[in-house]
């Protein structure tokens, strides 16, 4: 593993894995977002989306225009048809890549918003995989896939998300389940992959609660209120996929 | 002939931008470039970034571009296409807060005038 810059402010490096998993050593061991494994995670987020586009469009058609899944399902797909380019990059390259692909394809709001997120990640993850030395830039860094990295990583994407949308948690929307895994990931208190599922999974669940005053569902003001936001539904989903990919690999 | 400023019309449907389009060239002829851009990728009902893009560059003028959208995926997506350009021209086009068809044929009529970019706004947003 190589060795890596350390994280800003408050955010600990421990690893996403399970304490457990430690084997006797101080520090659980660190995740590498290794190219095929990252390759795995894409794919497994396609595929996931592809299965549940009928669910998300459902949910859309409930409170919103109801061609949410229809949008997933056209922006993954043409990042699945990107998926030999992606398996070529570095992880920040990749990033920058799958939004501006979700962007140009996703459609509706979703677009700008799922393509800032990964575009930022993309710019966050850079100083990760950057090399120290700038006259000699390649070969970059892989991605160390400690909590540490991915907080920083998903509150880039998260403030990239909100200043696009004008947008905020408590509006049920996509944020509703970013914002409390980028809180939990920042405060270290999600020890396992399952934990994390779990999380957005409920906060998605959760966004049932809330009155829409974002995004079409606004339109509805308290009839959104019983219905589960797509948006919050489409991100728990892809936050599963990726979680999965690392859980099959343990 | 004096350039006017243009206006971009985006909608989620095909046929209510180029509607529109249509009830504001009915006002002012060729005097003024209105560019519709309605619809998905699938030729559906949404918005697209990249069709975006292509309306305001085919719009794109000196005077600058008056964008009309008319629900939130319009106005983000339009956003972000608006960022897309050259930093040179983003500064000339502007997304306005007016009704998509009340407000194109106004703000036309006011460009039609040679009336500047924020007049022509203003023109577009005062239809509320």
């Amino acid at each position: 593993m190589t060795s890596q810059p350390v994280p800003r402010g408050n955010v600990r490096p421990p690893a996403i894995g399970h304490p457990s998993e430690a084997g006797g050593s101080d520090r659980p061991p660190e995740r590498s977002f290794d190219q095929a494994t990252f390759c795995q995670m894409v794919e497994s987020t396609c595929v996931a989306i592809d299965e549940a586009a009928d669910y998300l469009s459902a949910l859309d058609q409930a409170i919103g225009d109801g061609d949410h899944g229809s949008n997933m399902r056209r922006g993954f797909s043409a990042v699945h048809r990107n998926i030999g380019d992606i398996s070529t990059m570095e992880f920040s390259e990749a990033c920058s890549l799958i939004g501006s692909t979700l962007l140009m394809n996703v459609g509706g709001a979703s677009g700008p918003l799922y393509g800032s997120l990964f575009m930022a990640f993309g710019n966050a993850s850079a100083r990760f995989t950057a090399t120290p030395d700038p006259a000699r830039p390649f070969p970059m860094r892989p991605f160390p896939g400690t909590t540490g990295a991915v907080a920083i990583m998903m509150r880039s994407g998260v403030e990239a998300v909100m200043a696009r949308g004008r947008s905020d948690i408590g509006a049920k929307t996509m944020l509703d389940v970013l914002v409390p895994l980028m809180l939990a990931l920042e405060s270290d208190t999600l020890h396992s992959l399952e934990n994390i599922c779990l999380l957005v999974n409920t906060a998605a669940d959760d966004t049932r609660n809330i009155v829409a005053t974002k995004g079409r569902a606004a339109y509805l003001g308290m009839r959104s209120l019983g219905h589960i936001d797509p948006g919050a539904a489409s991100a728990a989903i892809i936050v599963t996929a990726i979680c999965q990919t690392f859980m099959e690999k343990t | 002939m004096t350039e006017n400023v243009s206006i971009v019309i985006v909608s989620h449907s095909d046929l209510v931008a180029r509607g529109a389009a249509d009830m504001a060239r009915q006002m002012v002829g060729e005097a003024v470039v209105v560019v519709p851009c309605g619809g998905n990728k699938d030729g559906g009902l949404g918005t697209d970034v990249a069709a975006i893009l292509e309306a305001l560059k085919l719009a794109y003028c000196e005077r600058g571009v008056l964008v009309l959208v008319d629900l939130g995926g319009a106005e983000t997506n339009a956003e972000m296409a608006i960022e897309m350009l050259d930093r040179a021209h983003r500064s000339r086009v502007v997304i306005c807060d007016g009704p998509i068809v009340e407000g194109a044929v106004m703000a036309a009529a006011e460009a039609a005038g040679g009336a500047s970019l924020s007049k022509v706004k203003e023109a577009a947003e005062e239809y509320c």
